[in-house]
């Protein structure tokens, strides 16, 4: 018997209308998790980098986490992985909502899709029996209202289902896959289901998920509740309440937006409103919010609420989910000092499935070039005068790729390249061709360079985490912070953060202290994404309830390997560079690994060459960023160090 | 017939604090797999969360007592302009619908509050809800003896209004010859 996973995988080919159920080696998941790793894998063996990301040799992998769909706490995630339209590197996003724990119990670990189908279809995954149905009558439906429409139909009003918008259906590289409340946005992994003709999947379980030391595993899900219990009744003093608790950042509950609007830039990563945050904007936003946010809601198993039923006057539909920054992306794009212009765009946005970090971005963008006349009326015409119908003419625009929004609709880096006339000088946010959070601060910080140059994700929440955002200003906070500190995997970091004074960077922390402070975080995120833990209560915020010396406790008791934790910093350094050697394998190399010039005001060259150096030596990878046979070798990764001298790729760098 | 003392178990159920997380659905499921937590799956579970976020729907409901014959109609309750299902709730375990039935043979499904040995604090689902929207108070009654039914004649009864009386009979005789 297998446990914690299943044991089998559904390969669907969508060209031959295929349907398999194919049972996994138990190998794979000791060396790689399930989840990320596993995808990682898949794509490794059977996408070459010669496959485009729209040819049907392309997989879409829909990965469960290995703990997803146990007792164990706020393990809901599914991981999917393809070829990005966008970057054509691998990409992998995330999703909560209650999807894969329903796909866990049917009886599968993952859904991997190949192939194209000639119309619009659906994937019905009921227990054993699984179907590919005419979706037609959905083409052109809202992601929600599919997934509505759908349950209808099967008349199972307790199937979970995962749907693109209109923005997938037209292969917008920016396109989502909406779930319940939650979205698996980034890099345009909709655009790929929407290329592969598949509208939806919907999936209803009924089978037991199996445990393999019982006792042992729910005692530890017990000290994970208690400890979460704990965490919520005392929030980390001395930063934004948004990140005192735990789960993604609490803005569907908090209203004090101080520190995002303060810090992030407005409009096209343009400049920051530093005073902006006034009494008179928080009350009325206060207002907006209270009126706006109907309850708050949580994920499968999870003692967090991250996400909030919104309703709103001038929906297209009665009520929608949001979470997290989402309700401030578009308006801090738009420069709109009205919070109600978030909720009210969002949901449409949400039903046509485009990414709430880059769609508002685009649109921003645009607004710029047609302002330094680079776009014109004849571009966008009949454009109106304010930024907030501007945004809801480009968001229909780029959703039907009509006009400009075909342009607009491959994203920042390409749509510049595409309309020229010195449209590329405003390209000022992406790294790697993909849009980043819109951060533009003073000095440089070494930690979030790293993070921004090397992560594999092409985004900074998705590796970022652990420890405050900047300094606390006195020794007696630092104390305060590092006292129960039980999550540092060593006690060096409480060194880094006791001597971390304001105002330090760019040479503080040394750069030894700089790459764990780097690494750890990381590899956090990279254990949640194939155990399926969220990052809210795990990665991504402070003091979590599962860290480094609990994680491979809850995985062995799980599943009966014994999986202690230098085992796991291995299993997830395989991980890392088996995603590594995916994009590498593609092209990626040192030149791409690098923030936009505006990124902080006062940047180091040499210094951040150092940096950058350094941490390719602290990881075993080579100047050019590309891991070393002997880094691979000791990974058991002796198959990626071959391909990669086959292809001359330590050759040529 | 004899007084007797007993203990009146309350889940206390706060529809405005639950987020619609289903923990409830997924203890309460590990809790009664053999041996305890071996396993879970909430289609097993002895409580159901009817949850519809877009009608802000979040509604748990204990399974209740099995019975053979559905109801003569169905109702259908709106509160507060939202529009409940029909039998959403109902917890019996009923031929109408597939809610507190084990997914493998049909056999129904009650909640015990975690009768156990040694008995659980509190249920198990309560424990699990950290936002408060479950939780547990006891108090005593005086009330008439009964004979109770236990889990295992509450099965036979249902396989009973299923296959028949001599059905059931011949087949443990069957079984028993087996063994």
């Amino acid at each position: 018997m297998r446990y914690a996973e299943t044991g089998y995988n559904l390969e669907i080919d969508l060209s031959r209308g295929s349907i398999e159920r194919v049972e996994t080696d138990p190998r794979l998941t000791e060396l790689h998790l399930g989840g990320l790793g596993t995808n990682a894998k898949i794509l490794w063996d059977r996408v070459p980098p010669e496959v485009e990301p729209f040819s049907p040799d392309n997989l879409l992998i829909f990965g469960v986490g290995l703990l997803t769909g146990t007792p164990a706490p706020s393990a809901n995630r599914t991981i999917i992985s393809t070829i990005s339209p966008q970057t054509l590197l691998m990409a992998f996003s995330v999703m909560g909502g209650f999807w894969a724990p329903e796909l866990k119990h049917a009886g599968y670990d993952r859904v991997i899709i190949r192939g194209k189908s000639a119309s619009l279809v659906y994937l019905w995954i009921n227990n054993d029996k699984v179907e590919i149905r005419d979706a037609s009558h959905l083409q052109g439906k809202g992601a929600q209202e599919t997934a509505e429409l759908i349950r209808q139909e099967l008349n199972e009003p307790r199937a979970q289902v995962a749907a693109i918008g209109l923005a997938g259906e037209n292969r917008v590289y920016f396109a989502s896959i909406e779930h319940d409340k939650s979205s698996a946005s980034r890099l345009g992994i909709g655009a790929v289901m929407g290329d592969k003709k598949l509208k939806a999947i919907a999936v209803r379980g009924t089978k037991d998920i199996n445990i393999a030391r019982p006792a042992e595993f729910l005692e530890l899900c017990n000290e994970v509740l208690e400890y979460t219990r704990w965490r919520q009744e005392n929030p980390i003093k001395g930063v934004p309440a948004i990140i005192a608790r735990l789960g993604a950042a609490q803005e569907m509950d908090e209203v004090d937006e101080a520190w995002h609007t303060a810090n992030f830039a407005w409009g096209n990563a343009r400049y920051r409103r530093k005073d902006f945050w006034t009494e008179e904007i928080a009350q009325k936003w206060e207002h907006t919010q209270k009126k706006a946010v109907r309850r708050l809601i949580a994920c499968y198993n999870c003692p967090v609420r991250c996400g909030g039923v919104v309703s709103h006057p001038g929906l297209s539909v009665k009520r929608y989910m949001m979470k997290c920054f989402t309700k401030l992306t578009y308006t801090i794009a738009a420069m709109t000092n009205e919070l109600e212009f978030d909720f009210r765009i969002a949901g449409y946005a949400q039903e046509y499935g485009i990414d709430g970090y880059t769609a508002p971005q685009v649109m921003a963008f645009a607004v710029e070039l047609y302002e330094a006349g680079i776009l014109t009326d004849q571009d966008l015409p009949g454009f109106p005068s304010s930024n907030e119908e501007r945004f809801f003419y480009l968001l229909d625009k780029i959703v039907r790729r009509e006009g400009i929004g075909d342009i607009l609709a491959n994203g920042v880096y390409w749509a510049a390249r595409q309309i020229g006339r010195g449209a590329e000088a405003y390209d000022r946010n992406t790294i790697k061709k993909h849009e980043q959070i819109p951060i533009k601060l003073g000095t440089l910080n070494p930690i979030y360079f790293l993070w921004w140059s090397t992560g594999e994700k092409i985004n900074i929440t998705q590796i970022e985490g652990q420890m405050p955002q900047a300094p606390f200003a006195t020794r007696e906070e630092r104390e305060e912070f590092v006292k129960d500190w039980i999550q540092v995997p060593n006690e060096r970091f409480k060194e880094y953060i006791l001597n971390w004074e304001p105002g330090s960077f760019p040479y503080y922390p040394p750069i030894p202290a700089v790459c764990e402070m780097v690494d750890w975080p990381e590899t956090m995120h990279y254990i949640d994404d194939c155990t399926g833990v969220c990052a809210g209560v795990s990665s991504f915020v402070m003091k979590p309830p599962y860290h480094i010396h609990n994680f491979p406790r809850i995985i062995s008791a799980a599943t009966g390997l014994d999986i202690d934790e230098d085992e796991l910093w291995k299993i997830t350094r395989r991980n890392r560079n088996l995603l590594r050697a995916n994009n590498v394998r593609r092209g990626l190399r040192r030149k791409d690994e690098r923030p936009p010039e505006d990124h902080w005001k006062k940047r180091f060259p040499e210094y951040e060459a150092k940096l950058l150096e350094a941490y390719y030596e602290y990881r075993g990878w080579n100047k050019e960023g590309i891991p070393t046979k002997e880094t691979l070798n000791q990974l058991g990764l002796d198959y990626v160090s071959e391909d990669f001298e086959r292809r001359g790729i330590y050759n040529h760098g | 017939m004899a007084k007797t003392k007993k203990k009146i178990k309350v889940i206390r159920i706060d529809m405005d604090k639950c987020s619609g997380c289903r923990a409830c659905e997924a203890i309460c499921s590990a809790f009664h797999a053999s041996p305890k937590y071996s396993s879970n799956n909430p289609a097993r579970a002895r409580i159901r969360l009817v949850r519809d976020p877009f009608e802000e729907i979040f509604l748990p409901v204990y399974a209740g007592e099995y019975t053979a014959a559905e109801c003569m109609g169905r109702d259908k309750y709106v509160v507060e302009g939202k529009e409940y299902g029909e039998c959403d709730f109902c917890r019996a375990s009923c031929p109408s619908r597939d809610a507190f039935k084990e997914p493998d043979s049909g056999l129904p499904l009650k909640c015990d509050m975690c009768e156990d040995d040694p008995p659980q604090e509190e249920p198990l689902c309560v424990k699990w809800c950290l936002l408060d929207a479950l939780t547990y108070e006891e108090r005593e009654e005086e009330v008439e003896e009964e004979v109770k039914l236990d889990d295992l004649e509450t099965g036979l009864e249902s396989l009973v209004d299923n296959y028949g009386l001599q059905k059931v009979i011949d087949t443990v005789a069957r079984i028993t010859q087996k063994g």
